[in-house]
């Protein structure tokens, strides 16, 4: 199968290359982010661009995996909404226009929100929440509905929306690593949230399993459990560090802390957790690694900074 | 035996689908059951001499709904009816509240709620708990039931009918049961509305003695036998209505007769 990867420079997105290429699929990634030693064909051009549309009519792929959607946490301001909003559009129109069979929207389980009203294990149906306190949420959120609309606008285009749940493992990428890297990592005082994250290997065989099934829809992906932030922090061996939320919200951006917008703090207090059934009785898929070994898989490779 | 230990043994037979570090899927810890079982068990035997009956009629296994009046200015009552299936049950069960959602947005209350199985009382909490088998805990009077002053105490006031609702569509059999002491415990005279307003909860409570800390007053719990109603949960109101009718007849019953048995043993506050 020919199988499109836009966003294919990402850490995840590597991997997915790599798995697909060895399964024998012929497989080309487009990224802005450059990729030197790519083991396939590789163009460094913005999906929004005429080159990339070049691609998709010279390539002609099966199959397309959407996977060049940032946060906010990377990416600030209007550019962030150009990307994930321009670039979707331009994917599943240049999908339409050359004859794609398949696509695939990987975003993310975020899109539900977190907040104090909002129930653990949202069924894909549920509208996204608490927009109003963490509107930076809020591209992603359009790119995964805009992304649901090809269901009915393009009949004909198989696609599939993923919301995948937070990533830990050996490159330790995605928001998750990113938060616990350090030492000591702030929590706020008096709230520990269900953090529900997978194996990196485990979300690749979900988008390759997704590939191979093709199943229509909006799905939940996630694995085992999920774990409060507190168990995650510990097992990753580092030092969770209580602070008052009004102290943190202050300290954002200072002091060594990263910038991050104040809405992300309802992230590290309430839990956005997700019901995945519906994607397993469509693929079948099963995770391999369980809570425990995918933070384990984390720790062994950053272990805790001295 | 120790308190403590006999808590944590308990807490080792509660029937869960805990991890190997002690975590169930939906974040309960079997650390924090352990600390907070401990608390409620020296309040449940020592402080409020909880005396329940009926715990026989509480499925050992399966999903079931405990549907009760709320007895005292604050939740007392659903502490000691965790407490009572924590530790006279065999295995020991865990009850599963229905929290009120302004509870979820302090600081270690939403902490403590959530590692100790008691959720925000949406729906989708309820259903899903049920469907897995697990003990629901559910008071349909809600916070207009904790409001209830000192003199109203052994009443009953509006019931919801979300709760027949559910158990008609997953089939779920609901014990009731009927708290008394609560009022004795914490007799609330007034209701601070605005008050409540300005800590951004439904109201707080105002006790004749100033402090808010219940009185060591006896609580009785009595559970009765299983109702089960079938259905689809999509009926008319009137016939749910009927239902939760059926139920809060019950529990009056079994208030009224409680509230005979415990006269005289109680002193009387009001004349």
């Amino acid at each position: 199968m020919r199988v499109l990867i836009p966003g294919a420079a990402g850490a995840i997105a590597r991997k997915v290359v790599v798995r697909l290429k060895n399964e024998g699929h012929q497989v080309v990634g487009i990224d802005r982010r450059p990729w030197h030693d790519a083991p396939v064909e590789f163009h460094t051009v913005d999906v929004r661009k005429r080159a990339a549309e070049d691609v998709f009519r010279k390539f002609r792929p099966h199959a397309v995996v959407h996977m060049a959607t940032v946060t906010s946490l990377v990416v600030f301001g209007e550019e962030r909404y150009q990307i994930n909003l321009g670039g979707t559009r331009a994917v599943f129109d240049h999908s339409r226009a050359y004859g794609v069979e398949h696509c695939i929207f990987v975003g993310r389980h975020t899109y539900y929100g977190a907040g104090p009203d909002s129930p653990l294990f949202h069924k894909e149906d549920e509208p996204p929440l608490a927009l109003n306190v963490f509107p930076e949420l809020a591209d992603l959120v359009a790119a995964d509905l805009y992304a649901a609309t090809a269901l009915w606008r393009f009949p004909e285009l198989a696609t599939t929306v993923l919301r995948i749940c937070y990533t830990l493992g050996p490159t330790g990428h995605g928001t998750l690593a990113t938060f616990i890297r350090g030492k000591r990592v702030p929590m706020v005082l008096g709230f520990d949230p269900l953090f529900q994250f997978m194996h990196e290997d485990d979300v690749i065989e979900s988008i390759v399993l997704t590939l191979a099934k093709r199943p229509k829809g909006v799905f939940n992906v996630a694995g085992p459990q999920p774990l409060p932030l507190s168990r995650v922090i510990a097992e990753a061996d580092r030092t969770p560090i209580p602070i008052p939320r009004w102290v943190l919200e202050n300290m954002i951006g200072r002091f060594g802390f990263p910038k991050l917008p104040k809405g992300a703090l309802t992230h590290i207090e309430y839990p956005v957790v997700v019901d995945a059934s519906a994607f397993r009785e469509a693929t079948g898929f099963d995770h391999r690694y369980d809570e425990l070994s995918a933070v384990a898989a984390f720790r062994t490779a950053f272990p805790r900074p001295q | 035996m120790r308190l403590d230990r006999d808590v944590a043994q308990r807490v080792d037979r509660i029937e869960l689908p805990f991890n190997s570090i002690g975590v169930d899927p939906y974040g309960v810890s079997k650390w924090h059951l352990r600390v907070g079982m401990t608390s409620l068990a020296a309040l449940y035997r020592w402080y409020f001499s909880v005396e329940a009956t009926g715990v026989e009629h509480i499925p050992a296994r399966g999903r079931a709904m405990l549907i009760g009046n709320h007895s005292g200015g604050i939740a007392i009552d659903g502490a000691m009816v965790i407490a009572s299936c924590f530790l006279e049950m065999d295995p020991p069960r865990l009850a599963q509240g229905m929290v009120e959602k302004f509870l979820n947005r302090f600081p270690f209350a939403n902490l403590w709620t959530s590692r100790t199985g008691q959720f925000t009382g949406l729906p989708e909490h309820a259903e899903r708990l049920l469907e897995e088998d697990r003990l629901l805990m559910v008071f349909p009077e809600g916070a207009r039931g904790t409001a209830k002053l000192y003199r109203d105490r052994n009443s009953l006031v509006e019931f919801g009918t979300g709760f027949m609702r559910l158990a008609l569509k997953t089939k779920t059999p609901i014990v009731p049961f009927a708290v008394l002491g609560g009022g004795e415990a914490f007799p609330t005279v007034a209701n601070g509305y605005k008050l409540g307003r300005l800590f951004g909860v439904p109201y707080v409570p105002i006790v004749a003695y100033g402090l808010p800390i219940p009185l060591p007053a006896k609580i009785q719990i009595q559970y009765g036998a299983p109702m089960v109603f079938s259905g689809s949960g999509n009926e008319d109101d009137a016939i749910v209505f009927g239902y939760v009718d059926q139920v809060k007849e019950v529990i009056a019953r079994m208030l009224a007769a409680g509230a005979k048995r415990r006269r005289g043993d109680v002193p009387q506050l009001e004349g």
